[in-house]
Formats: structure tokens, C-alpha cells, sequence
């Protein structure tokens, strides 16, 4: 067989490949969204749920996922920050660094279900905190902080080391070259990393089954004072959130229409996980150019 | 198969007390963990001077440079004395980041912050307090004025650094040395990455900017060594062999290694 002959066959079977990747992601998608956006209205997407039976609207499920996101960000970020920029400029290439890589890959390769029932045995339980935002938060940056970490010291580390030493040889301290000069720069990285996380951790269920829970109390969206039971912003009251919604319909949702509510929730999840993943793109891009002042 | 020479045969000249001198090396050593790099290193650097150095790749001449602003930190161990203004700056508690302050550098590969050719320069300088908005663009002007980038670019301030060619931001490395108002500046090969008439515009502005400053460049290129600087010393495999006025060691090196290597036939 000839080079090119070989050359052709490759390229055809690389292609054949990738498309049949991307066509599994379209099918999936379409088959999703033709299902369930006939059924998302204003009002299912607004309205409250039927405790026992599961159905009417996600309203509530949808800003608890939310809300439950922002806390785990506002957790998580500022550790993996820390933990990113630690590995990246001061860890020293010794046994003890290693100890606390693996520690991280460790951490990463949990299973999502044994994080939740963790968080259920410790918080819930043992705390005496019970099923609630700050439990699922809390989960949930078990979950995300390896990934995190990972992103931001790779993003870090990809900065070129000449400008690391610009940076000495001005006189700036090491710390002052780090937040001034080389973060910039990894912010881009670091920003779509969080937007990609916060993709997973917007659609993750079995880690908050037990410990944000499965219930989605009516919540007075008046009522903004955090220290309320009733308010939403509330971090100790039980909070369902999509992912778990889905789950739960499916599995004992006693409504006649379960099939199709699910399907309308998944839509949602989806689309929302789909924006996250654009946010990210655009962001990264935006922030980019503005950091490095190539407009 | 590399020539033998003689570690013991050097011709290292000395300046005398009248001679100002903007710094000097006294034994200085450089180690790499167990890999001894830099012997014996004794060198002065009279002030507002070109002093180039030069040597084969793997000489040292860039490891000897780096130590002098204490870059070499964390990296290499320097054992001996560095005197700066009658201090030895290559003691533990010497602040490093004032040392750098006052002996800037610039390095082979152009490397300006992904920032605007304005913050490049003030960055460092407001991180050093200075905060009036009239001193930073005094600072500015001068300072491309004194890299010869400020026709090029004073129209373009809050332009991306990184969209100027390679002579244009290895000037603007070299301006943001200078903005700091350093007295010695240290420049490793920075032209190496250049085309031939970037290296001429710098060559150009380090032959103004020793009015002002005392200057110390490490050079693959010996026809710039004798182009532009004053004082020339040679490194092999780590020892200084031989350091003389420029015109002295081009036209009559006196050692053996330093005829070899300035004739081409090194080796």
C-alpha cells in the first residue's frame, strides 16, 4: 500500500471517529430537548412542586441549584486558589508534594455517592446540621476541589517562566509577581475551568441526595432575610435541586405525567449546563483580552 | 575533542582605588547542587562602562551574570563576596528585591508582562510605591525615550505589549529595567533572538544608555563585544581567563585560550 493510499484511509477513519463522537453528543441532546421542551412553560419553570407527588413546577429546584452552586464556589474557589497557587509556585519537587498530589488524585477519583453519604454520616448525622444547602455545599466542595486545584495549578504553571523572572528582576516579591503578573494571565484558564466545574456541580445528584435532600419546601420568595426558615436564601433549610428532582421523579414520583416532567427537568438541566459551557468559552476569551490589552 | 588549557595561566586585569566602580566580585563560586560552575570568580566593573562577556556555551558567563542580582536564588548556590557600594550583597540578609531595584535586568528571550506597553512599565513602580500619576508618565516617557521605543510607540501606550515585533519588545524589557532607575543593568545575550537590525537599534541604546548607566552584557556574538563595550572578559568552563580592555584582547589577547577562541580556532 502506498503512503497516500494510507494517508487516505487514516484521515477517513480519524474522521469517521470524531463524527460518530459528535453525532452521539447531537443525538443525545436532540432526543433530550424534543422530549422535554414541549412541556417547559413559564409556569413549570416558576411554579412550586407537589410535595407528594412530585408534580407541578421546579421553580424552587432551580434556584436551589443555584444558590446551592454559589456556595460551593464561594467555598470551593478560594481553597483551590490557594491550594493551585501552592503547587504551582512554592510546593517544593519533594515526597512531600507527591504525597500531596496523589492525595488529590485520591480525592477526585471518590465516587460522587460515597462523598454524599460522607457528608450525610458527618454533617447531617453526626453535626446535627440535618438535610440542608450548607450540607450539599459542603459535599460538594469535597467534590470539586481536586478538580479545581488541578485546573488552577495547570493553568498557573502554564504561564512561560521568563515571566516569572521579569517579575524578580524588577524587585517585585515573589507573591506580588504572582498576583500581579503571572495570575493575570492564568486567569483566562482559571475562570473556564470554574465555569466548567460549575457545569458538574450544577448537575450533580447522588452527592446531594443525603445531604442537601429530596425535598423542596415552599419557600417565601418575599422573604430575603437568610436567618428566616422560610426564605429562600436560608442556607439550613433542606434544598432539592434539579439533578435530584430528576432523580427523584423517576424513581418514586408518584404523578401521572412523571415521564414527561422529567423529561421537561432534564431540558433545563441541560440547557443549563450548555450555557455553562458557552459562558465559558466567551469568558475565558473576553477575559483574555482584557488582561492582556489585545483588543 | 576540546583542547586542554591551563586553569592556572589567566590575565585578569585590576583597577586601582581611582577608578570608580559600580561593582565588583571577590571568589565568587557557583554550584549547581554538586556541579561546581563558577570558579574564583574575581571581577570589577568600572562604572559607566560597556563590560561584555563572553565565552563558549556552557562557559558560565550567564551564570556569573545572574548571581549578580542574586537571580540565581533558589536556583544555584554563590559562595563569595559580591560588593555593591561598599556592601556585600551576597549575604542572607541582604534584601534581594532592593538589590534588583538597583541592578536591573533584561534577558535572551524578550519576555514584556501580556499587559499594555503602559503597565508594563509602572507596574513594578507603582508596586514600589510610586503612586502620582505625573511621575509615572514622566517615568514612561523617559524611559522609552531612553530604550529609543518612544517614537515607535507613544501613540500606542495601551497596546497590547505583546503585539510589538521582537527588537521592539526587547527594548521595552529594556526600558522597564530603566524606569526603575537602576545604576547597573545586566543583560543576558539579548540580542540572540533578534534579526540584525533590531540588534543594531539596541546596540544603538546601550551605547547611550552607559552615559547614565553602568552596564554589564553577556554576549554569544563577539564582533557586538567589541562593537560596544569598553571592558571584556572571557569565561571557559567556568573560570574567568583572561579580562582586559576590549581593544587590548581583540587585538592582543594574551593567553593562549583567549587567542584560540577570539581566531576561531577554539577546540
Amino acid at each position: 500500500m502506498n503512503a497516500k493510499r494510507t494517508d487516505f484511509i487514516a484521515t477517513v477513519v480519524i474522521d469517521l471517529i470524531v463524527a460518530s463522537v459528535v453525532g452521539i453528543l447531537f443525538f443525545l441532546l436532540a432526543y433530550i430537548l424534543t422530549a422535554g421542551l414541549p412541556h417547559v412553560s413559564w409556569s413549570f419553570l416558576t411554579g412550586a412542586t407537589d410535595a407528594f407527588s412530585g408534580a407541578g413546577g421546579i421553580g424552587v429546584q432551580l434556584f436551589n441549584s443555584f444558590y446551592l452552586l454559589l456556595l460551593t464556589m464561594l467555598i470551593s474557589v478560594p481553597i483551590s486558589l490557594g491550594a493551585g497557587i501552592y503547587l504551582a509556585e512554592y510546593a517544593k519537587d519533594n515526597w512531600r508534594t507527591s504525597l500531596i498530589r496523589s492525595a488529590i488524585e485520591v480525592l477526585s477519583s471518590l465516587p460522587s455517592v460515597v462523598v454524599g453519604l460522607f457528608g450525610f454520616l458527618l454533617f447531617v448525622v453526626k453535626f446535627k446540621i440535618g438535610f440542608s444547602v450548607i450540607s450539599g455545599s459542603i459535599a460538594l466542595t469535597f467534590f470539586n476541589l481536586p478538580l479545581l486545584t488541578r485546573n488552577i495549578e495547570e493553568s498557573l504553571s502554564a504561564v512561560s517562566r521568563s515571566q516569572r523572572e521579569a517579575g524578580l528582576s524588577l524587585g517585585l516579591s515573589k507573591w506580588k509577581t504572582e498576583l500581579g503578573i503571572i495570575l493575570p494571565v492564568a486567569l483566562p484558564g482559571i475562570v473556564t475551568g470554574i465555569v466548567l466545574s460549575a457545569g458538574r456541580v450544577f448537575g450533580e445528584a447522588a452527592a446531594l441526595i443525603y445531604t442537601a435532600g429530596q425535598s423542596a419546601p415552599v419557600t417565601n420568595f418575599a422573604d430575603w432575610n437568610p436567618m428566616d426558615p422560610a426564605s429562600p436564601l436560608n442556607p439550613f433549610r433542606p434544598a432539592e435541586t434539579l439533578a435530584v428532582h430528576i432523580w427523584k421523579v423517576n424513581t418514586e414520583g408518584l404523578a401521572s405525567n412523571a415521564a414527561a416532567l422529567s423529561a421537561a427537568a432534564s431540558a433545563v438541566l441541560i440547557i443549563a449546563v450548555l450555557l455553562f459551557n458557552l459562558g465559558a468559552r466567551l469568558l475565558g476569551n473576553y477575559l483574555y483580552r482584557r488582561v492582556t490589552a489585545s483588543k | 575533542m576540546l583542547k586542554q588549557y591551563s586553569f592556572e595561566e589567566t590575565a585578569v586585569q585590576t583597577f586601582d582605588d581611582k577608578t570608580s566602580l559600580a561593582m565588583r566580585t571577590e571568589d565568587m563560586q557557583v554550584f549547581y547542587g554538586s556541579n561546581h560552575a563558577m570558579f574564583d570568580a574575581n571581577l570589577a566593573f568600572p562604572k559607566n562602562q560597556i563590560t561584555a562577556l563572553i565565552g563558549a556555551s556552557g562557559s558560565g558567563k550567564s551564570t556569573y551574570l545572574r548571581s549578580l542580582n542574586r537571580m540565581n536564588d533558589g536556583i544555584a548556590t554563590v559562595t563569595g563576596k559580591i560588593w555593591y557600594h561598599g556592601v556585600n550583597i551576597n549575604e542572607p540578609g541582604v534584601n534581594i528585591y532592593e538589590i534588583r531595584r538597583h541592578i536591573g535586568m533584561v534577558f535572551q528571550r524578550p519576555n514584556p508582562f501580556a499587559k499594555s506597553i503602559r503597565e508594563n512599565i509602572v507596574y513594578a513602580l507603582r508596586a514600589n510605591g510610586i503612586k502620582k500619576k505625573a511621575e509615572l508618565e514622566e517615568r514612561i516617557e523617559q524611559s522609552l525615550k531612553g530604550a529609543a521605543l518612544w517614537d515607535e510607540v507613544k501613540d500606542n501606550l495601551d497596546k497590547s505589549a505583546l503585539s510589538l515585533s521582537g527588537g521592539q519588545q526587547q527594548r521595552l524589557c529594556i526600558a522597564r529595567s530603566i524606569a526603575m532607575a537602576p545604576d547597573v543593568l545586566l543583560l543576558d545575550e539579548p540580542c540572540s533572538a533578534l534579526d540584525p537590525i533590531s540588534t543594531v537599534k539596541v546596540e544603538e541604546t546601550l551605547l547611550e544608555l552607559q552615559k547614565k548607566y553602568s552596564i554589564i552584557i553577556v554576549t554569544h556574538n563577539m564582533q557586538q563585544a567589541s562593537r560596544i563595550s569598553s571592558q571584556c572578559a572571557f569565561f571557559h568552563l567556568g573560570h574567568i581567563m583572561e579580562y582586559a580592555p576590549t581593544g587590548t584582547m581583540f587585538s592582543n589577547p594574551q593567553i593562549p585560550v583567549t587567542q584560540d577562541y577570539i581566531a576561531g580556532s577554539f577546540g
